[in-house]
């Protein structure tokens, strides 16, 4: 993203809007710049803000008039006034920025927005989250804090060392050079984004001992981290399994999101899933 | 759309929040989604969601890139459903958000009768939803659990702030709009309800909550913890 300083005011309205605190009013040039090391590309500005067109030089002179006699103007805290945004054209690897930041825009190895998942909320269709297994999502960075790739390739090594298979449909994995070894490819490790989730799966046995690694990595990173834990219900939509694991490593559990089970295979080459044949909980791995 | 997953408070703070989504998967019901999705979104309609929105397109209530400066005293804060039920250009993911706990149970029931094969998602309190899928006769097929926020939570705000700005999960709505709004309002320079339309412009899928957020802004305003 760059902002046309010919079109600028400096009004300073994009400096509250950017999820990354990344566009500060320059002192010298007075003109809002953008910190590109910090900026990750998510299009929060160009695309949240609303747009007057209005002319830069006549609302120069409104905004020195009104600062001489120290007068507050009270306009609406989420319009540019001049339009001044203007995408820039990202090439490798900072387009990964905008890949995982910018929720608009699909992931290409998943086909999926936001941040190309579907976890279990396709799971009536996917079975990817069986009885008797537990799926995480590990998402960094999230909220507003940002975190660079660097960050998520500890936690993946360090997965990867539990043994850990990392779910193949995911954008982090498809960035992968090495995914027996958790490695994310070089050229994109100090790239920033919002955030990004890591997928796994484990037998229910093993939630306890992965959430205690992820605790451990946790400490080596400079971002926060959002678990998410999906389970399969019962046939009467009852999960006993997984929430007193939780419970008992000191999790309140306060939300979540249900899925309710109405999806259907539909496609003429889908292939259907037998829930008979979906392992018990006690012989599941 | 994990992006509803993570909204920062405790269970009793979502008892005006039920975020409904529907989306197909890739491979398996993406094919000829379009009409079901669309239908999803209209189905929502009569139960009067308090916002609506796409994940491609945006919610109810979108910014304007051709605002005039008489806009500043007439801020249009009404959300726009037909627009968005006309704007689903293809699959994705649509949702509806509700503020009340018998709107999501009667939307529920009407989406199951719909018979439309899309999986159906409820983001709300563990227990909000279980009361939905019961009212509805259905049995839960998957949950997935938020263990909220781990690691440098020094990074982060204060609860209301996050309170606020988690309801875009997609981090559109930054911490520093959030607190600059609390204090707006706090100032008594915009209502609740102003600052909660302004945030609700920078949701892009539609998730975001008005009403909650009005209700917290409020709260705050008024130095309530609660």
């Amino acid at each position: 993203m760059k902002i046309n300083p010919e079109k600028c005011v400096a009004c300073g309205n994009c400096t509250y809007v950017c999820p990354m605190g990344a566009i500060y009013i320059d002192r010298k040039t007075h003109r809002a710049t953008i910190n590109r090391d910090e900026c990750v590309e998510c299009y929060a500005c160009l695309n949240g803000l609303s747009q007057e067109h209005l002319n830069p030089i006549f609302v120069r002179i409104i905004r020195r008039l009104f600062q001489t006699f120290r007068l507050r103007f009270d306009p609406e805290p989420d319009v540019c006034p001049t339009a001044a945004f203007e995408p820039d054209e990202l090439s490798w690897p900072r387009v990964v920025r905008r890949a995982f930041s910018d929720p608009r825009v699909p992931h290409e190895s998943t086909g999926v927005h936001g941040r190309g998942t579907e976890e279990v909320k396709t799971n009536d269709v996917s079975g990817r989250v069986q009885l008797g297994e537990v799926g995480f999502t590990i998402e960094f960075g999230r909220p507003g804090v940002g975190v660079r790739f660097r960050d998520i390739q500890k936690m993946c090594t360090a997965l990867a060392q539990s043994g850990v298979a990392f779910e193949k449909k995911n954008p982090v994995t498809s960035l992968m050079t090495d995914v027996a070894r958790g490695a994310i490819r070089e050229d994109i490790l100090d790239e920033k984004v919002l955030s990004a989730i890591v997928e796994i799966k484990v037998p229910v046995e093993r939630a306890e001992p992965i959430i205690r690694l992820v605790w451990e990595v946790e400490k080596q990173i400079e971002t926060v981290v959002a678990l998410g834990v999906g389970a399969r219900c019962d046939e009467h939509g009852e999960e006993t399994v997984v929430a007193p694991i939780l419970e008992k490593l000191g999790y309140k559990l306060e939300r979540a999101k249900t899925n309710i089970g109405l999806g259907r295979i539909t496609n003429p080459a889908g292939q259907a899933i037998d829930l008979s044949r979906l392992p018990s909980p006690s012989g599941a791995r | 759309m994990t992006n509803t997953l993570h909204r920062f408070g405790p269970a009793e703070s979502f008892r005006d929040d039920y975020v409904v989504f529907a989306m197909c998967s890739k491979g398996r019901n993406d094919q000829d989604a379009l009409p079901r999705l669309r239908r999803f979104l209209e189905l929502a309609v009569p139960f009067k969601p308090v916002n609506l929105g796409d994940a491609i397109h945006g919610a109810a209530l979108r910014p304007s890139k051709h605002m005039t400066p008489a806009s500043h005293w007439h801020r249009d804060t009404a959300p726009d459903f037909p627009a968005v039920i006309r704007g689903l250009t293809g699959p994705t993911t649509v949702a509806a958000v509700f503020d009340n706990r018998p709107a999501a149970e009667d939307f529920v029931k009407a989406v199951k009768d719909a018979g439309l094969g899309l999986s159906v998602n409820i983001s709300t309190s563990i227990d909000g939803a279980e009361q939905c899928c019961f009212a509805a006769g259905i049995p839960r097929h998957s949950v997935g659990y938020s263990l909220g926020f781990e690691g440098s939570t020094e990074k982060l705000p204060n609860s209301k702030v996050l309170m606020l700005s988690t309801m875009c999960g997609h981090g559109m709505i930054s911490h520093s709009l959030a607190k600059k709004l609390i204090d707006w309002v706090r100032e008594g320079r915009r209502t609740p309800q102003q600052a909660a339309a302004c945030m609700t412009r920078f949701c892009s899928c539609g998730v975001f909550n008005p009403t909650r957020a009005a209700r917290i802004l409020d709260q705050v305003a008024r130095g309530e913890s609660q």
